[in-house]
């Protein structure tokens, strides 16, 4: 009850402070602008002529997130160490779980924000043909838990410094290393070298991967399972870097 | 309400705080002082729970800080050094989050902001952003969420450094008023501080307690406490300091000034004595036309300096 209180009290500020600095709607606009032209100049989406979001919208989601997610949370922790107020908050009567949780949740409620407002395509898709809306729903679940796999590895990089350019800069190339994982020529270059054993094993870590069964409408309990641990694997790095620095 | 037991912190191989033991009761307001680095913040972020103690144990109103860090932190109010807040909030924003997140709602969390906006002042910057904020303005805004809840026990890191003179007598006022019924740790450079608001001191020095009691306790450590300083017109220097250089509870008698016809004469006394000093140059005196005469109570800031600096204080002697 208690706890539950203390993240929503934190959260709520986290998502005040995304809404009071201009980084909030500059995000929304950029999102919103790149996945527009990428859907329909890119994307082909009228060039296919299916009334589908599978490929022409949906198949940009981790390379934009590359970029955006981790702008998103490079200031959670960061911040916090450069003004001091880290010493605030975990003097207050919270424990650190609390404090992870509630900026974590706060950001990734920001990205479902961000990701509802791309609703004109969906609007857009059906005016023209009759899609499979429950497959866009699907993966519009898959887009948001790969956001929060994206933003927890932000977390901890965000954790790491307090300098936000370099947790940008980490954090882009962690999240670009699970992507690569599962493109087919970086795979096709590892199996050359390593045999294709070595093949499935990367390509089972990589965000792409586990993506691919959303887009398709196909809701694996694998995958969300990958997702969800790849976030509390992040968390719980996140709270350890962050009770290394007070010893 | 707050006990430290040998409480230690290694960063590294460096002792920051090297078994540091005190307590503090409810209506008792102890300064800390010491030299940067002495470890007086560290000392009080192990305090606030903010990090781990290396060794030792500190407990704030009965509860272990490391293990039950909720039920103490719930009766500390913490103002940390340099009074952080966060530069995105309004002031309003700011205090409001903060009684939030100690508990307080609806009514109670309104009431609580405006005493503490009444408090510390803050009216006229309610609605205005923590970034654009006076250091003073901001350091009472951070002072004022360390209030909020009222809290059994204060920890305040330096909470008038940045504060003109009308403000840092504010805050000693605040902090004195509400010292009577709350267990207050303060940390401070400004040794008229001390006088003006701690019922006790301790004196840090390289994590070690070094002097600890109450202000008058410290300034009888002082080589000033019960010396007797005396204007005499119309003798040579010389005369003067012979005869006082031969009482029995002199220790030594200096010239402070000399214009011809008036001496200044500062007679310090030797240890462990009570007044016997000032009655003997009384009766020294009699006949010699004294224009002034006051004994000294001792100077902390002598005190402060001999004790953290040993070899320095010895240098400015000679």
């Amino acid at each position: 009850m208690n706890t539950w209180a203390n993240i929503k009290t934190i959260a709520k500020r986290e998502l005040g402070a995304y809404f009071t600095s201009p980084l909030a709607y500059v995000f929304i606009v950029i999102f919103l602008l790149l996945s527009g032209v990428f859907t329909f100049v890119f994307g082909g989406f009228f060039e296919r002529e299916q009334a589908a979001l599978g490929q022409s919208f949906f198949d940009w989601h981790p390379w934009f997130y590359l970029f955006l997610v981790p702008a998103v949370g490079m200031r959670l922790w960061a911040e916090e160490r450069r003004v001091g107020t880290l010493e605030l908050l975990l003097t207050m009567p919270v424990t650190p779980w609390q404090a992870i949780l509630g900026k974590f949740l706060a950001s990734w409620l920001f990205l479902a924000l961000a990701l509802a407002l791309t609703f004109p395509v969906v609007i857009s898709v059906n005016y023209l043909g009759a899609p499979d809306n429950g497959v866009i729903f699907c993966a519009y679940v898959g887009s948001w838990l790969m956001a929060g796999a994206y933003l927890a590895i932000s977390c901890i990089t965000s954790a790491l410094t307090r300098t936000q350019v370099v947790s940008f800069i980490v954090s882009v190339v962690l999240c670009l290393a699970l992507v690569l994982a599962g493109v087919p020529g970086v795979l096709k270059a590892i199996s050359g070298v390593f045999g294709t054993a070595t093949v499935d094993m990367v390509s089972s870590c990589s965000f792409l991967t586990h993506f691919g069964g959303f887009q398709k409408g196909v809701l694996d309990s694998r995958d969300i399972i990958f997702f969800l641990s790849v976030i509390g694997f992040s968390l719980f790095s996140t709270s350890v870097i962050l009770r290394g620095h007070r010893s | 309400m707050i006990k430290v037991e040998n409480l230690t912190k290694l960063f590294g191989t460096k002792r920051a705080v090297d078994g540091i033991s005190f307590s503090v009761e409810r209506g008792e307001v102890l300064g800390c002082l010491g030299p940067n680095g002495a470890g007086k913040s560290t000392t009080m972020r192990m305090i606030t729970g903010f990090i781990p103690p290396t060794g030792g144990r500190a407990s704030v109103g009965g509860f272990d800080i490391v293990e039950n860090p909720i039920a103490a932190k719930r009766l500390i109010g913490y103002l940390p050094e340099n009074a952080p807040a966060y530069t995105d909030m309004t002031v309003s924003g700011f205090l409001n989050f903060c009684a939030e997140i100690r508990g307080l709602r609806g009514d109670a969390r309104k009431k609580a902001v405006s005493r503490v906006v009444e408090m510390c002042f803050l009216e006229a910057v309610l609605h205005q952003s923590v970034e654009t904020l006076s250091k003073g303005y901001r350091h009472r805004t951070c002072f004022a969420q360390s209030i909020i809840h009222d809290p059994d026990v204060l920890i305040l890191d330096e909470p008038t450094d940045g504060l003109d003179p009308n403000q840092k007598h504010e805050v000693r006022g605040i902090i004195r008023r509400m010292g009577e019924k709350k267990a207050i740790i303060f940390s401070t450079h400004i040794l008229e501080e001390v006088d003006a608001v701690c019922s006790r001191a301790i004196i840090i020095d390289r994590g070690k307690i070094v002097a600890n009691g109450t202000p008058p306790e410290l300034r009888r450590k002082s080589e000033w406490a019960g010396a007797v300083t005396l204007c005499v017109r119309g003798m040579a220097a010389a005369t003067v300091t012979a005869k006082l250089n031969q009482l029995s509870a002199a220790k030594r008698a200096t010239v402070i000034s000399d214009t011809g016809s008036r001496v200044t004469v500062t007679v310090f006394p030797k240890p462990n004595q009570d007044g016997e000093l000032t009655r003997a140059v009384m009766d020294a005196s009699h006949g010699w036309q004294v224009e002034e005469m006051h004994t000294e109570v001792g100077r902390l800031d002598e005190v402060f300096r001999s004790i953290t600096m040993p070899d320095t204080a010895k240098e400015v002697a000679k």
